[in-house]
């Protein structure tokens, strides 16, 4: 599904070159629940971007679902986030004069499905969340775990094949992060792979894979079978710090 | 191009961002309406002089006689020039020379009729007096080559001494006196571009021999066969060398036989007009760039606001191309709808304005007897200037939208979107 070979990425402000990916090797595979961890600064949500085709990278190669992601032209990549992959972010980037539903529409109305179809599709997929009672209310009405589960309503929509979530519960408290991570994993359960970013290590743990960055490089992978032994220790860094 | 969804989607954006709608559309709507009114107005002004100026036959010209000032062929200055009969022959034959008529005063006449009098100015002429000094008929006839031939006691009296005179009663075919003397009345006239009128008219002949005027004439009223001030000038000149071999006198010198002509002058006020409408229409394009500036600025602070909505709708699958339409089709629709209110509303006020100068004008018109006084009249605006204004505005607002939008749809949605 997600194959990334040797992948750098710097970023130029001025005169100064900062180099945020140092060569990223990774493979993730279809159905995969992945959480890319690290401190701020290491990487993490540069990462993400370049998988999710929402930013470029400099070196090496990307290829998403068999294809190489690289220089892509923007209608390209447009059409391949559109078909490919879900999108949910820590400030949930809902419309903000969009109700609820026309938010959930929205991606579908890029696929050019009618009024009509997509408003009936959006209903459905708000009911998966919990939200179809507040299908006409703005975001500005909403609590950000309504928000979140708006977005991830919105990202499921034109069921893609990857959903990616930047810090999706960065901005929740600890008991709708939880909500939220129970319904990512629905969608993993449903077969869709998840990727996420979170620098929490019992979202973290929530998740098959962990993938950890450090200074722009992959540190370790835990797997699932070490989840037990990374919660000793992620016990074990609470105690020491 | 017609996608109804696409319009859909725009129709809710603009409904769910009224301000912004609503400072787009105003300040197109502003723009147009101000040069509506700005171009209305020096147009109302144009007309309103220009009609003032038309009721003389705009191509009359005038011809006095005086005292020689100037020694020529061995005679002596101040010597007294006499126009004759024999003038206006010569007059009347002259190239470029249309209508001609010599004019005899007769100051203060007592006109009389029952017992009814007063004291106005008799002037004495050709028949082609009407033409000359526009003189509108209002009842009967003017004075005709058969009064002059005949030198019949005819009299077309001005409307001010009709009313005086007869009171709304018949007037033609009764006699009036004038200073003792029966004179027919044969018609009513008003004088054009006049609010008086005091003059009576008497044939020409008529008015000579009664009046113990032999065959002399004051004055010449002619007009001219000229478009140009050159032309005009040129025949100034044919008429003023011929009567000065004639009478002898220097063809330059001005108080021997002085001479007016009206062309010149209304030549010079239209250039004036023309600079009115210069200046009008350097104010009008700078509303418009004012208008253009503004829409400009909007749009970009749109573009600027909606960075981030740019970036999710790319982030979710839109392609640049979409999203430079959806803002390129809202900021034009925008536009042109305000465009349009801006026209209805300003040709509105325009016509709303044309409507009560010319109540005006008729009001004032009835108390004067036929010519209203007005400065202002028309004041509208060309529709295709209109229009061609309000497609600057249109087009401005989509190239305004078209940079930023483009630059927007360009840059990564991941850049887009950390804009706050």
């Amino acid at each position: 599904m997600i194959s990334l070979n040797n992948v750098h990425k710097s970023y130029i402000t001025g005169s100064n070159s900062l180099h945020v990916l140092k060569g990223i090797d990774l493979e993730i595979k279809s159905g995969e629940f992945v959480s890319i961890m690290g401190s701020s600064g290491s990487g993490k949500s540069t990462l993400l971007n370049i998988l999710g085709i929402l930013d470029n990278y400099d070196e090496g190669s990307y290829y998403l679902n068999g294809s190489l992601v690289k220089d892509m032209s923007e209608k390209k990549a447009a059409k391949l986030r559109n078909e490919l992959v879900g999108f949910v972010f820590q400030s949930f980037n809902l419309i903000s004069f969009k109700n609820a539903l026309e938010n959930v529409a929205l991606p579908l109305y890029y696929q050019g499905v009618n009024r009509k179809k997509r408003n009936k599709i959006a209903e459905e997929y708000l009911d998966k969340v919990g939200l179809l009672d507040w299908a006409t209310h703005l975001p500005s009405e909403m609590s950000g775990g309504q928000k979140q589960r708006v977005a991830i309503a919105r990202s499921l929509i034109s069921q893609p094949k990857i959903i990616f979530a930047d810090e999706p519960t960065g901005a929740l408290d600890t008991s709708t992060s939880y909500e939220v991570m129970d319904i990512l994993k629905e969608i993993n359960d449903d077969g869709i792979t998840v990727i996420l970013v979170t620098h929490e290590h019992d979202i973290a743990s929530m998740t098959q894979k962990i993938v950890r960055l450090k200074d722009g490089r992959i540190d370790e992978i835990i797997k699932n079978g070490d989840l037990k032994n990374f919660q000793h220790r992620y016990a074990k860094e609470l105690e020491t710090a | 191009m017609f996608d109804i969804d696409k319009w859909q989607e725009i129709f809710a954006t603009i409904k769910k961002n009224k301000m912004r709608t609503f400072l787009t559309g105003f300040s197109v709507a502003w723009g147009i309406f101000m040069l509506m009114i700005l171009l209305g107005a020096g147009n109302g002004l144009s007309n309103g002089v220009s009609e003032n100026f038309m009721r003389d036959a705009v191509n009359a010209m005038w011809l006095w006689s005086g005292r020689t000032s100037i020694p020529y062929k061995g005679m002596q200055e101040n010597r007294e020039i006499r126009f004759t009969n024999a003038d206006y022959d010569i007059l009347k034959d002259l190239e470029g020379i249309e209508h001609t008529s010599g004019r005899y005063y007769i100051g203060g006449n007592l006109f009389s009729y029952g017992s009814e009098y007063g004291e106005y100015s008799a002037i004495t002429c050709h028949p082609d007096l009407k033409d000359v000094e526009s003189i509108e008929i209002v009842e009967g006839r003017f004075v005709n080559q058969v009064d002059i031939d005949q030198t019949r006691k005819s009299v077309v009296l001005g409307k001010d001494i009709y009313d005086a005179l007869f009171d709304g009663k018949e007037a033609v075919g009764e006699y009036v006196r004038v200073n003792n003397i029966p004179f027919k009345v044969v018609g009513i006239c008003k004088e054009g571009g006049g609010t008086r009128h005091r003059n009576a008219y008497i044939p020409v002949t008529t008015g000579q021999k009664v009046f113990n005027g032999s065959n002399r004439l004051h004055n010449f009223a002619l007009t001219i066969n000229a478009e140009t001030i050159e032309e005009s000038q040129a025949i100034e000149n044919r008429v003023r060398e011929r009567l000065a071999r004639k009478h002898k006198f220097d063809a330059s010198d001005e108080s021997a036989m002085g001479s007016y002509s009206k062309l010149e002058d209304v030549i010079q006020t239209m250039k004036i007009f023309q600079a009115i409408d210069i200046f009008i229409w350097i104010i009008g394009i700078g509303t418009l760039i004012a208008g253009v500036v503004g829409v400009s600025n909007i749009m970009l602070i749109v573009v600027k606001e909606r960075t981030k909505e740019i970036g999710i709708r790319k982030a979710i699958g839109a392609s640049p191309a979409s999203v430079i339409g959806l803002i390129l089709l809202e900021a034009v629709m925008i536009t042109t709808i305000a465009g349009y209110i801006g026209l209805v509303l300003g040709t509105g006020l325009m016509e709303g304005l044309n409507f009560i100068v010319e109540k005006q004008f008729e009001a004032s018109a009835a108390t004067n007897g036929g010519n209203g006084e007005t400065l202002f009249r028309n004041p509208t605006v060309d529709l295709g200037i209109a229009l061609s204004a309000t497609l600057l505005l249109v087009i401005a607002g989509a190239i305004a939208g078209y940079i930023p939008a483009k630059r927007a749809a360009k840059i990564k949605p991941i850049e887009a979107l950390r804009d706050e």
